[in-house]
Order: C-alpha cells, then sequence, then structure tokens
C-alpha cells in the first residue's frame, strides 16, 4: 500500500498533499444551541436512515411507504368515482394503521438512543458543551418529528387529493386540521413511550421487542377489556379502561374534543369530562417520559 | 522542537485541596496540584481517581470540597466553557460501529459548536494527522484497537482544544502501536501546541512522552515534578571502548585506570547486547566526560560510545513508595 501512495497520478483532486502541519482553527464555535439543532438534524436524518447505511434505510422507507400508498389509492378512488367523501375519516388513519406506526417506533426509537448507549458514546456528547437536557430534548424531538412526519405525511395526501376531488374546502380542511393535532399529539406520545423504553433496553434487540411489546400488549388487553365490558352491558366502564394503552388514548381523546368517531366498542368514545382526563393522561404521559428520559442520563453521564 | 503556547498563563489546571467522597470511598482527598502547557503524566493504579479527578475537571461532577480551575475557569461554575475548550478521550470503547470514522468525527465535531464546513474540513485535517487515511471511509467496527485508539484520539483534537484530556489512550495496544500513539500525544504538543493531561497506570512510557509527571494513589497526590528533574539529577554514562594489542581486554584497563582515579564504574548488567564490554559510571558533571575522554586517549583506546543513560522514572517512584510504605507503617 505504502508503495502505491508516491506513484498516485498527478490529475488534480486525486494529489493528495502529505503532511501540510497543524493548522489551528480560529473561526466560529456556534455552542450549546448549534450543538442542540445538529444533534436534531442528525437524529431526525437517522430516523429514516439518511446519513447511515442502506441496509438502514430499508425498512423506516419501507413503513413510510406503507403509510402513504393507501391514502393514495384511496384518493385515486374518491377522485374516479366523484365520491361526495373521503372513505376514511382524518383522524381514523392512524388508529388504522396503529400496526405500522407501532413497527416504527420500535425500530426507530433504540437505534435512536440504544446505540449511543450501547456503544458509550454517551460520555462523548456530554464532554462538549450540550448538557443533558439538549441531549434529551435534541432525541426527543426528533424521533417525535420523524413520527409526525410518518403520520401526517398520508393525511396530507388524503387532503391534497381531496380537494383535487373537489370536496367541500371547509370540512375537509378542518378534518384535516383535526387530524394533525391528533397526529402531533400520537407522536409525541409513542416517541416518548419508545425512548423511555428504549433508554433502559441498551441492546437494541430487547428494545424493539420492549417497545412491541408494551404498545401491542397493552392496546390487545385494553380492547379485550373493553369488549368484555361491552359484552356484559357495562358500557359506562368503557372509556375507563381506554386510558391504559396510547392507541385508545388517543382514540378517546380525538373523539371527546376533534371530532373522531371512537373505534371503542359499541362506537362509544369518552364523553367530554371524560376526554379532559385522556388528554390529562396524555399529556403527563408525556412530560413523565420527558423526566424518565432525564433521569435516565443523568445517571449515564461520564 | 518548537513548543508553541497558545495562552499565557504558566497554569493549565491547578486544584485546591480538592476532594470528591462517595458514600463508601472517598476518590480524591484534598489533591492541590498545579499544571502547566506541555504534556502532563497523571498516574496512579487503577482506583487510584484519574478518572474522577478528569471528571471534576471537565465540570461533570461537583466537588465535595476544595476548588479547581481549568484553563483559568472555575470548574463548578464555568463547565460548559470549559467543555468548549477542552478535549476528552476515555478509556472505554466509545465507537459505532456501523458508521465510517469520517461522519463520526463529523458528528462529534458539530457537537463541539463547528459550522459543518470547517467541521469536515477539521475532520479530514485532524484523522490525517492521526495517521488515518483511506480506512477513514470504511465502518469503524472493522477497525484494529489502535486505529480505533486514532478515531478516538481524532474527536476529542478535531475542535481544536487548548487542552486535552487523554484517558489511558495506550491501553489494549502492542508495543509498536503503544510507541505510536505515544510519539503521537508528544506531538500534539511540540506540533499542535495543544497542552496534553495523559493518564496511565505504566509510569514507563510517560517518562518519554510527558513533561511533568503527576502521580496520586488513593486519591491522595503523591508526587508533582517535571521529568527532567526526576531523570537528570544524576546521569549515569555509558562508556564502551576498542580492544588493542597492548591492552587486549580494553574493558578493564578503562575500569582499573579510572579506579585509579577514584571512580566508581560498574559493568553493565547482562542481557543486553554488548554487556560486559559496557561500563556504567556516575557522571558528576562536565569533568566527568574529560577525564573518560583523557584516561581513553592516554591508554590509545578507541572510543565507541560514550553516551547519557536515564534513570528510569519508576525507580524514583520505587523509592517515595518505599518511603510512603514507611510512612504508612509508622502511621499504623
Amino acid at each position: 500500500m505504502a508503495v502505491e501512495h508516491p506513484v498516485a497520478p498527478p490529475s488534480g483532486d486525486q494529489t493528495r498533499i502529505h503532511n501540510i502541519g497543524y493548522r489551528s482553527y480560529d473561526g466560529p464555535r456556534l455552542g450549546r444551541s448549534y450543538a442542540r439543532r445538529s444533534l436534531y438534524s442528525q437524529s431526525l436524518r437517522g430516523a429514516y436512515g439518511l446519513g447511515r447505511s442502506v441496509k438502514s434505510k430499508v425498512l423506516p422507507m419501507l413503513l413510510f411507504v406503507v403509510m402513504c400508498v393507501p391514502a393514495a389509492i384511496m384518493v385515486a378512488v374518491a377522485v374516479a368515482t366523484k365520491a361526495s367523501k373521503l372513505p376514511v375519516d382524518y383522524t381514523e388513519y392512524a388508529i388504522y394503521f396503529q400496526a405500522v406506526i407501532s413497527l416504527y417506533v420500535a425500530s426507530q426509537a433504540p437505534q435512536s438512543v440504544s446505540r449511543d448507549l450501547r456503544f458509550k458514546t454517551v460520555p462523548l456528547y456530554f464532554s462538549r458543551p450540550i448538557e443533558t437536557a439538549d441531549y434529551v430534548r435534541a432525541k426527543f424531538a426528533a424521533l417525535a418529528s420523524a413520527m409526525f412526519i410518518l403520520t401526517a405525511a398520508p393525511l396530507l395526501v388524503l387532503y391534497v387529493g381531496a380537494l383535487l376531488a373537489k370536496l367541500d374546502f371547509t370540512d375537509q380542511t378542518k378534518g384535516f386540521a383535526q387530524g394533525l393535532v391528533s397526529v402531533t399529539l400520537l407522536s409525541l406520545l409513542l416517541a416518548g413511550l419508545g425512548l423511555v423504553i428504549a433508554a433502559v433496553t441498551p441492546r437494541r434487540g430487547f428494545g424493539i421487542a420492549a417497545v412491541i411489546a408494551v404498545l401491542t400488549i397493552s392496546y390487545g388487553a385494553v380492547s379485550t377489556l373493553q369488549a368484555i365490558a361491552d359484552a356484559q352491558g357495562s358500557t359506562s366502564a368503557i372509556p375507563w379502561i381506554g386510558l391504559f394503552s396510547p392507541i385508545t388514548l388517543i382514540d378517546g381523546v380525538q373523539s371527546a374534543f376533534l371530532g373522531a368517531t371512537s373505534a371503542f366498542p359499541g362506537g362509544v368514545g369518552p364523553s367530554h369530562g371524560e376526554g379532559v382526563a385522556y388528554v390529562l393522561v396524555v399529556l403527563g404521559l408525556i412530560a413523565a417520559s420527558y423526566g424518565l428520559l432525564m433521569r435516565r442520563y443523568k445517571k449515564v453521564g461520564l | 522542537m518548537a513548543c508553541v503556547t497558545t495562552f499565557e498563563d504558566v497554569t493549565v489546571i491547578a486544584t485546591e485541596s480538592l476532594s470528591k467522597r462517595f458514600p463508601r470511598v472517598t476518590a480524591l482527598d484534598r489533591l492541590s496540584v498545579d499544571v502547566g502547557p506541555g504534556v502532563t503524566g497523571l498516574v496512579g493504579a487503577n482506583g487510584a481517581g484519574k478518572s474522577t479527578l478528569i471528571k471534576i475537571l471537565l465540570g461533570l461532577s461537583p466537588a465535595t470540597e476544595g476548588r479547581a480551575e481549568v484553563l483559568g475557569l472555575d470548574v463548578a461554575t464555568k463547565g460548559a466553557a470549559i467543555r468548549e475548550r477542552v478535549g476528552y478521550m476515555p478509556e472505554h470503547d466509545c465507537l459505532p460501529p456501523d458508521v465510517s470514522a469520517t461522519e463520526f468525527v463529523v458528528h462529534m465535531a458539530r457537537m463541539s459548536g463547528l459550522p459543518p464546513t470547517a467541521a469536515r474540513e477539521r475532520t479530514a485535517d485532524t484523522l490525517r494527522h492521526v495517521g488515518l487515511y483511506e480506512e477513514r471511509y470504511r465502518p469503524i467496527g472493522g477497525y484494529s484497537t489502535g486505529m480505533k485508539q486514532r478515531v478516538k484520539l481524532a474527536q476529542a483534537l478535531v475542535h481544536d482544544p487548548q487542552l486535552v484530556f487523554l484517558d489511558e489512550p495506550t491501553n489494549g495496544l502492542d508495543p509498536v502501536g503503544r510507541d505510536e500513539m505515544l510519539g503521537l500525544i508528544r506531538r500534539i504538543h511540540t506540533d499542535f501546541g495543544i497542552s496534553v493531561l495523559v493518564t496511565s497506570h505504566l509510569l514507563g512510557e510517560l517518562e518519554r512522552t510527558c513533561d511533568h509527571v503527576v502521580v496520586i494513589d488513593g486519591g491522595k497526590l503523591l508526587r508533582s515534578s517535571s521529568t527532567t528533574d526526576f531523570t537528570q539529577t544524576t546521569t549515569t554514562l555509558a562508556i564502551e571502548v576498542t580492544d588493542t594489542d597492548d591492552h587486549p581486554d580494553g574493558t578493564r584497563a578503562v575500569r582499573e585506570a579510572l579506579h585509579a582515579r577514584g571512580v566508581d564504574v560498574l559493568d553493565a548488567d547482562g542481557g543486553l547486547p554488548g554487556a560486559g564490554h559496557i561500563l556504567l559510571l556516575t557522571a558528576q558533571g562536565e569533568e566527568t566526560y574529560d577525564l573518560v575522554r583523557d584516561v581513553v586517549a592516554d591508554l590509545g583506546l578507541g572510543l565507541v560510545r560514550m553516551e547519557q543513560r536515564r534513570h528510569h522514572i519508576s525507580e524514583v517512584f520505587k523509592d517515595s513508595d518505599e518511603q510512603r510504605k514507611e510512612a504508612v507503617g509508622h502511621g499504623s
């Protein structure tokens, strides 16, 4: 190898200059907020495999396509059949595709935080100007943004399609806005839960399994209990049971306040009063996730 | 060797009765030490408090008592400002295997606040300076230990700090890799103008590398002095001469002649090449050199070798260790 270097062809950019001495850096040092933004954009890009290996692009891109293609088909059908409304509500879409969304969080939350923990890269961050809070906020915001892109993109497809099909503008805009509020809450909630679970399971495989388990088991258990409650006629219990899984929480919030049809058995969503409890639980969980992440990273420091 | 010092302060690190106590152990015990620019070795057995000291100096862990300054900034209040001007290379593995050295170091440069273009330029420069070329585009997972150590060093230097903390940089390296790393550490100061605090539990390797050595044990300062102090107070001269017809055993002739003039001469220890032909004597100053020259010339022998043999720092520490043990013995 060493023999080849001196005879490198002198063709412009191929020429390499060795040993030109050390140059010191006098340029700007942009400090904490810049570092936090850089970490945010790097993590957000990483959540779709950008700037990473080809292999790590496959799953997030595939899931993104799986989320968007059905919306495109629905729009195409609506335009072709000149339907008076879209086949699906903006608020329903994320609930239908919860499996895809769960899979996305389960795969990307661990890659976002477990890698830094497992390969002990975290001390390198904290030996720099950024602090625990900067790291946690950047990672949280990045995953929530990635989730928002995943869940809001199909809504955008539906909205654009609806306008192309000349559906009522006011109706569609209102529905679209409600859908966006709903997926924002969903993104923050699932990103928070996913990151907390991933941050305590440094092995990536366990992290993925744990996130999937928490999301599907909680949803399965809650749905089953709600179905039993419905069968036994104790319909008043149904909304309260719904407080115990992330997806049903979002379902409850949007059917109470965002004009959505509930996916609960019997289609009975929480009332406005119960809806307040839903909103509080959702916001509480998001805040708790942030608090737990801060606590976790205070410990791992150096 | 041109020593470039980028700041006027003579003290890079200063601690004043710095203590750190954990519920069950005292990691640092009233440590007061001043470190100037240059390469400083921080020596101590595992668990002597080296890593704890670095953590405090980075402003990441509050001291229980006492105070410390790095580059004139108080660690208790100016942690972020210190971390902007300081680089840190941890002892343990800290590299993700699935990204290339270039990508990783660029990211770390940006985490230190370098704008994107500067981050890329500095990364290319720094990786070249630590000796990584084509392989810097390959994922780190396939690197040898030596190459990984270089990446770790590069991420500590990429933002052109005024001071770097290197925690056991030679750990896990083979002898050749160790020498290369030590040479690189020396260059960080001589060529790059960056002061270095390097920890090790091996005294020998710091002898060649450091200007100054601080020894701590059990969180206490054992000794702090410059390496020239250790090694130049008494210089040992090694002499080798040729044999002639008049003096078939030149070595013996010189030994006897020197003995006659009142100079004690030792034979070099066996096991080394040329052992038995090399004489060791203690140089008292310039006169000793002249004396040796005259003696050898009078005997008509050829002087093959006359060189300084440095004492090893470890010998010095062996003494202080023994003193300390005695002190401890008396204390208990």
